[in-house]
């Protein structure tokens, strides 16, 4: 019998590379795909580029690993349409005075959206990537998305845009495993990887510095403008909305001495006139945080108030509460105890203990 | 080429004994490139492949016929269908060298009209170079017409003739050519070494400048080894040739009539007599050629596609919207390139998984969501 066939999204770094090693054990028939994606060409040379994606170096990491395993190896362009359904709706929510994730339209339009579609063309059942994160199939025959084993690396977070259809497709090989275990696993299959760095910024960014990328790519989202109290007095000047998100503390620069006599904190972007608003702790925090549209896992809302939890981060503590979907498609979540950093722009995203029940964009703390 | 990686080390260019094997080693590949082309050993200038050779022929022969004082230095006269080492070429001397650069029109097939190349001469005009055989779609261009009429004008005629020897008989005086680029790779040759003939008394400029390597048209370090398996390689499908061409025309037609009777929407490229005996190439309509081309791969098929896929929102082939080709049909385009190993059983095989490729790759088009 012909072997199933999986395509592995793969980038050099040792999950992806750990991931298609697994498969090809588990003896699926393996394809490794590489995307270049777009990457900020500005001030990236060969000392700076640490976090630019798809450098020559890491297609040929990739090519090399795929080259060990014996499975074919494509890199294929992605440029354009990462840049315009990835990067560009980044820029336009930092217009919109919110703090985005791009994460989220990668995983949806991108890897489970161009990529997938590759990999089905080449008649692959399946599309595996090395997130942490896990696959599971209910009773009734649902899909269910389940956080990854390695608590500290989970990336369920970033992959709650996924419905029925795409996990239908997907695998997570390690998901099952600690980012140690995957590194002991990297060493033990002989992989070049097992000892790279990880990236942590924005893979699009030189050097993590999106502050630099703005203003060289959008200098018209980040205009000057006063930083104001909650009585509305000004305060300061800010550099931008861009620059700030919302629990931010450091990095304001105030001008009024009175302002300094208790530690204040970034409140609110007002984009209506580009102000920062600044408040003290006990101003900050958010009972609720709504979201516009609401995307269920399971492909359906619950029928009323959901017991939950939900993380406004991707690093942030999961927080209990009622999940209220709205007839709008939208969703409200009450927090049992206030949350300090409700930032709009960022995730909502609800779990029923390691299940992901969906998320959404955060529109406003009310 | 064997011994000249280790026993015959020798710089061909070094008056020492080593030096002398090796020179005469390149004397006789020198020979043996221009008696298959119908050229003299003098006209035979080894390159680093074929790209570098369109680029010495393009550059080298426009420099030197350019028209000094002038606001344009000069007329170049070229094709839209030609491959990059030409057409990236001629763009650069017109970007940076300031010369006036006219498209033939090529018609459905991809064939240059030479009637069209009367038409564009002017009286500036210093070079006209039209390939012999399009990559892409296998059409062959009237080469001896269009020679004939830039002689009579005193106009150096080049033409970029890669994709042929193995399987046409190139004569340059039949072919009117006062140079051709050649790759030795696609005539069973090494990889990395390309030919270029340039007829003697031809205005040239060397763009390589340095020492006498090649009589200093191409200074720089030959590779000897790669030469010698060159000429080797040109021995071999000179015998070759005649046989083969008639074997995969044959293999090349069974493949057309096969996949334009199988697959829906499919559409020959190219002329459908007059091309290269060992390509076929196609276009079908709503396919994504990169997805195609990997999911024959991964069946086992080496092919190719005209579509450049650089960003991940496809671009149609130049080449085939030159011809008029649709663009929702240009992006799916495929070239199939039989060789002298292929056999009867390959192109049935290629026919039993491409419909069914096709199928899949057109059910799974690229998300718009």
């Amino acid at each position: 019998m012909a072997k199933t066939r999986v395509v592995v999204a793969m980038s050099g770094g040792v999950d992806s590379s750990v991931a298609a090693a697994l498969l090809v054990r588990q003896g699926y028939e393996v394809i490794g795909i590489m995307l270049r994606l777009w990457a900020d060409q500005a001030g990236a040379d060969a000392a700076t580029n640490v976090n630019r994606c798809c450098t020559p170096e890491a297609v040929a990491d990739a090519r090399a690993i795929a080259h060990l395993l014996d499975i074919p190896f494509y890199d294929i362009h992605a440029e354009g349409i990462f840049k315009q359904r990835v990067v560009d709706p980044w820029v336009t929510a930092y217009a919109e005075a919110t703090t985005p994730n791009p994460c989220f339209n990668c995983n949806r339009s991108i890897r489970f959206g161009f990529l997938l579609q590759k990999a089905l063309a080449l008649g692959a059942e399946y599309l595996a990537t090395g997130h942490y994160a896990r696959v599971a199939r209910k009773a009734d025959g649902r899909f269910c998305l389940l956080r990854g084993k390695d608590e500290k690396k989970d990336q369920s977070y970033v992959l709650h845009v996924l419905g029925q259809r795409e996990l239908a497709h997907a695998m997570f090989p390690v998901g099952d495993y600690t980012k140690d275990e995957v590194r002991a696993m990297a060493r033990d299959f002989g992989l070049p990887t097992a000892e790279r760095a990880e990236s942590q910024d924005l893979c699009f960014l030189t050097q993590g510095d999106y502050r630099g990328f703005l203003v060289r790519h959008a200098p018209e989202v980040a205009r000057p403008g006063p930083i104001m109290n909650t009585r509305g007095e000004v305060i300061g000047q800010h550099e931008g909305l861009p620059f700030y998100t919302i629990g931010q503390r450091k990095g304001l620069r105030l001008t009024t001495r009175s302002a300094q006599a208790e530690p204040l904190y970034v409140i609110r972007l007002d984009r209506a006139n580009n102000a920062l608003i600044v408040g003290s702790a006990g101003e900050l925090g958010a009972r609720r945080a709504r979201v516009r549209a609401m995307h269920y896992v399971s492909g359906e809302p619950p029928a009323g108030p959901l017991r939950c939890s939900a993380k406004i981060r991707y690093k942030a503590r999961e927080a209990a509460g009622w999940l209220y979907p709205d007839p709008d498609g939208g969703a409200t979540f009450a927090f049992d105890e206030p949350q300090r950093d409700v930032t709009p722009g960022q995730g909502l995203v609800c779990y029923a203990g390691d299940e992901v029940i969906g998320g959404g964009i955060i529109v406003s703390d009310s | 080429m064997r011994p000249y990686w280790r026993e015959v080390f020798g710089n061909a260019a070094s008056l020492h004994h080593f030096g002398r094997e090796a020179a005469a080693a390149l004397d006789e590949a020198h020979a043996v490139l221009g008696c298959a082309i119908g050229a003299r050993a003098g006209e035979v200038i080894f390159t680093g492949c074929g790209s570098e050779a369109d680029n010495l022929a393009l550059r080298g022969v426009a420099l030197a016929m350019r028209r000094t004082g002038k606001r344009e230095p000069g007329h170049i006269i070229t094709t839209p269908i030609e491959h990059q080492a030409v057409a990236a070429t001629a763009q650069q001397l017109k970007d940076l060298f300031g010369f006036d650069l006219t498209f033939l029109p090529v018609d459905g097939y991809g064939r240059v009209d030479p009637d069209d190349v009367r038409r564009a001469i002017r009286p500036d005009t210093v070079l006209v170079s039209v390939m012999l055989a399009n990559n892409e779609v296998g059409t062959l261009q009237p080469v001896r017409e269009i020679g004939a009429l830039c002689r009579e004008r005193g106009i150096p005629f080049h033409s970029d003739a890669v994709q042929a020897p193995a399987y046409l008989l190139l004569d340059v005086n039949a072919l009117n050519v006062d140079s051709l680029a050649l790759s030795s790779h696609k005539f069973y040759g090494p990889k990395g070494v390309g030919v270029l003939y340039l007829r003697e008394g031809t205005p040239y400029i060397p763009p390589i400048t340095g020492g006498g390597h090649e009589r200093g048209r191409r200074p720089g370090t030959v590779n000897v080894a790669g030469a010698v398996g060159s000429a080797a390689a040109m021995k071999y499908v000179s015998h070759q040739r005649e046989a083969q061409s008639a074997r995969l025309a044959a293999l090349r037609d069974r493949l057309i009539a096969g996949v334009l009777d199988r697959v829906p929407d499919a559409r020959l490229t190219g002329h459908p007599t007059d091309r290269l005996p060992h390509l076929a190439s196609f276009v079908f309509k709503d396919v994504d050629g990169e997805s195609l081309l990997m999911a024959l791969d991964v069946e086992g098929f080496a092919v190719s596609t005209g579509s450049a896929c650089t960003s991940g929102n496809p671009e149609p082939s130049p080449v085939l919207l030159a011809m008029g080709i649709p663009p929702a049909w240009a992006l799916g385009s495929l070239r199939v390139s039989l060789g002298y190993d292929t056999r009867p059983e390959d192109i049935d095989a290629l026919l039993d998984v491409l419909p069914r490729c096709v199928e899949r790759v057109r059910r799974y088009g690229l998300s718009d969501g």
